[in-house]
């Protein structure tokens, strides 16, 4: 076996065993920053499925809140459970996604212009919730109406345990996904549209359907991620979940650890939990608003001095050193 | 049903917002058409400037005026700090990369606005009269704000087109790599772009802070609408950014009054996303 196969075994394992550790009284706020990296780095991958191919997009938010939103409207107003609910929610944003996505790729907006399109969507999507304030209760949010105890129907649980695993098991679903896009024809198509559009229908490309198709994928990713996030808070906010912030946070989290590699995504959002979490304990309630600002002053500075993220660049440097000691010694 | 003079001055309110959002998207345009890169990060700038004003004015008692005038430096300056700090070590670099540059500038900006000066709502009020023509009810204030920010556009057309580095900016916003050939200087005229987009916004903090109250969120309110006007009215086009302003604010203001104010602004971004689709290069660009 290879170092890096070890690595990751070696990591899953401790995975595995995470709530079984002892961790003291700290267990059940571990396990809440863990849980919350889990489906966050979930929702990351699902945007870099896109992202890495040059469609950036600044409203995912909007495929978060729809997914977010259908499930928990569904389950508060219709008792309809989030197993069906859920699909209903993906299969929703999917077809919003469409929507959204046949005139981008039928008539080439890309670039900046394909952000801000993307935001614009976002911003509906969260400006529509606000005003539908009658049954989504506008910005103040909606709580999940709960079940009677745990119950799997309504996928709550009181031991966050249980969260834990699904959210786990989320993940490595979400890695799995990224990995076969990663070694599948989709990822040579999109390259060469991401290269050059008009060059890559020359030579048999259907671009229209693979961007499409990549975009409905990462869309409803992100609705799961979306209906997850919702169960296990059991409360949605239009600002928290649609919008131009949490569509940022996304894509910074993505890029601070590099868009290009299946562990970018995972090892940015942790870093920017971790530390999110980090200031908010130093701070507390002392001094409102230094812990964010704080984070903004670092990602601006990860940004300009880090660009390609700090998982690509370590893989990078670690290349540097490793590559022609293996040829040296003949192994592969 | 509505009365019409309701629809008359929403109308016109709709004429006078879209004043103070031409003078925004102009300076978004102007950098974004030299430099080649959006400060998602603009209008929060402008938040810097109206808190300026705010505590000049009510806090320490200038004259508007003077504080006006201080904004405007102000916003030159943050807009050269931007441009120095921020942009020049990243021009050339992925665009994700630099969307997220300024990106990060609009969280620290933000959350350093939260953290000196709380969420509360800051207003400065003027004891100026309500006009009332023909039935409709004017605020004198948003007139004020509307013919000034008329006046620093023309000044802004006459800059760009009369003076010698206005000519220069012109030409590098049509072509970077030809005019380096001949001989200019792109990073003075960098710097001057970055100066008069920044200096915009401080005119804009001042305008908007007498219509509004200032937040720390108050970039979040207003830029994206900025964007998309730029983006409607084709990026780095002064003109269709002018033209596009007024189509937006109408929208939002006649949308507002007949439905309701987030349903106005849904119904100015789906306009948005239809129109980018119907005329990706901006509502005044030829079909090609």
């Amino acid at each position: 076996m290879r170092p890096g196969r070890v690595a990751g075994a070696a990591l899953l394992a401790l995975l595995a065993l995470g709530p079984f550790l002892p961790m003291g009284g700290m267990r059940q706020y571990i396990l809440h920053v863990l849980i919350q990296i889990l489906i966050w780095s979930f929702i990351g991958g699902a945007w870099s499925v896109m992202g890495r191919f040059g469609l950036v997009s600044l409203g995912h938010g909007a495929f978060l809140g729809l997914g977010a939103y259908t499930v928990t409207l569904l389950w508060n107003f219709y008792s309809l459970t989030p197993w069906i609910g859920g699909v209903a929610a993906a299969a929703l944003t999917v077809v919003v996604a469409l929507v959204v996505a046949y005139p981008c790729s039928r008539f080439q907006v890309v670039g900046h212009y394909f952000a801000l399109v993307t935001l614009a969507v976002g911003e509906v999507v969260r400006l529509l919730i606000i005003a539908e304030r009658n049954w989504t209760g506008g910005s103040l949010g909606l709580s999940l109406k709960p079940a009677t105890g745990d119950s799997l129907l309504a996928m709550q649980f009181a031991d966050k345990r249980v969260f834990y695993y699904a959210s786990l098991v989320l993940w490595l679903a979400g890695l799995w996904i990224w990995y076969r896009v990663d070694r599948s024809m989709a990822r040579a198509a999109m390259e060469a549209i991401g290269e050059d559009e008009t060059a890559a229908a020359s030579v048999g490309i259907h671009v229209t359907r693979f961007k499409m198709g990549i975009t409905m994928l990462s869309a409803g990713l992100t609705a799961v991620g979306g209906v997850a996030y919702a169960q296990y808070i059991s409360y949605v906010n239009p600002d928290t979940l649609a919008g131009i912030g949490v569509s940022l946070r996304i894509v910074f989290a993505v890029v601070l650890g590099g868009m290009y590699s299946l562990l970018g995504p995972t090892v940015g959002t942790a870093l920017t939990i971790a530390l999110g979490e980090y200031l908010r304990v130093v701070f507390g309630l002392r001094f409102i608003g230094m812990a964010e600002t704080i984070y903004g002053l670092l990602l601006i500075l990860f940004i300009i001095f880090l660009p390609s993220g700090i998982y690509g660049s370590l893989r990078d440097v670690v290349a540097r050193f490793v590559r022609p000691a293996r040829l040296a010694s003949g192994v592969r | 049903m509505i009365d019409p003079i309701f629809l008359l001055e929403a109308a016109v309110n709709g004429v006078l917002l879209g004043g103070v959002l031409a003078l925004l998207a102009l300076g978004l345009n102007l950098i974004f058409g030299v430099v080649d890169i959006v400060w998602i990060a603009y209008v929060d700038l402008v938040m810097v400037c109206m808190y300026l004003v705010y505590f000049l004015v009510m806090v320490y008692g200038w004259p508007l005026w003077l504080a006006g005038a201080l904004s405007v430096a102000l916003g030159a300056l943050l807009g050269l700090g931007v441009h120095l700090l921020i942009i020049t070590p990243i021009l050339g670099k992925a665009p994700v990369n630099q969307l997220l540059a300024t990106g990060g500038l609009l969280f620290f900006l933000q959350s350093f606005a939260t953290f000196l000066w709380t969420t509360d709502h800051k207003t400065v009020r003027l004891a100026l009269p309500i006009l009332e023509v023909g039935g409709m009810f004017l605020s004198f204030t948003r007139l004020i704000a509307f013919a000034i920010s008329l006046v620093a556009m023309l000044g802004l057309w006459v800059f760009l087109r009369r003076t010698y580095i206005g000519t220069a900016i012109r030409a590098v916003s049509q072509d970077r790599e030809a005019m380096a050939l001949m001989g200019a200087d792109p990073q003075r005229v960098y710097f001057v772009t970055s100066a008069v987009g920044g200096a915009m916004a401080g005119l804009a903090g001042a305008l908007l802070i007498i219509q509004y109250s200032v937040h720390p969120f108050f970039g979040a309110a207003f830029g994206p609408l900025t964007f998309m006007i730029c983006v409607l009215g084709g990026l780095g086009n002064m003109v269709g950014a002018f033209v596009a302003s007024f189509v937006m604010s109408e929208i939002i203001s006649i949308g507002g009054v007949v439905i309701s104010t987030e349903m106005g602004y849904v119904i100015a971004f789906v306009v948005f996303i239809v129109m980018m689709f119907a005329r990706p290069g901006g509502i005044l660009a030829r079909r090609g």
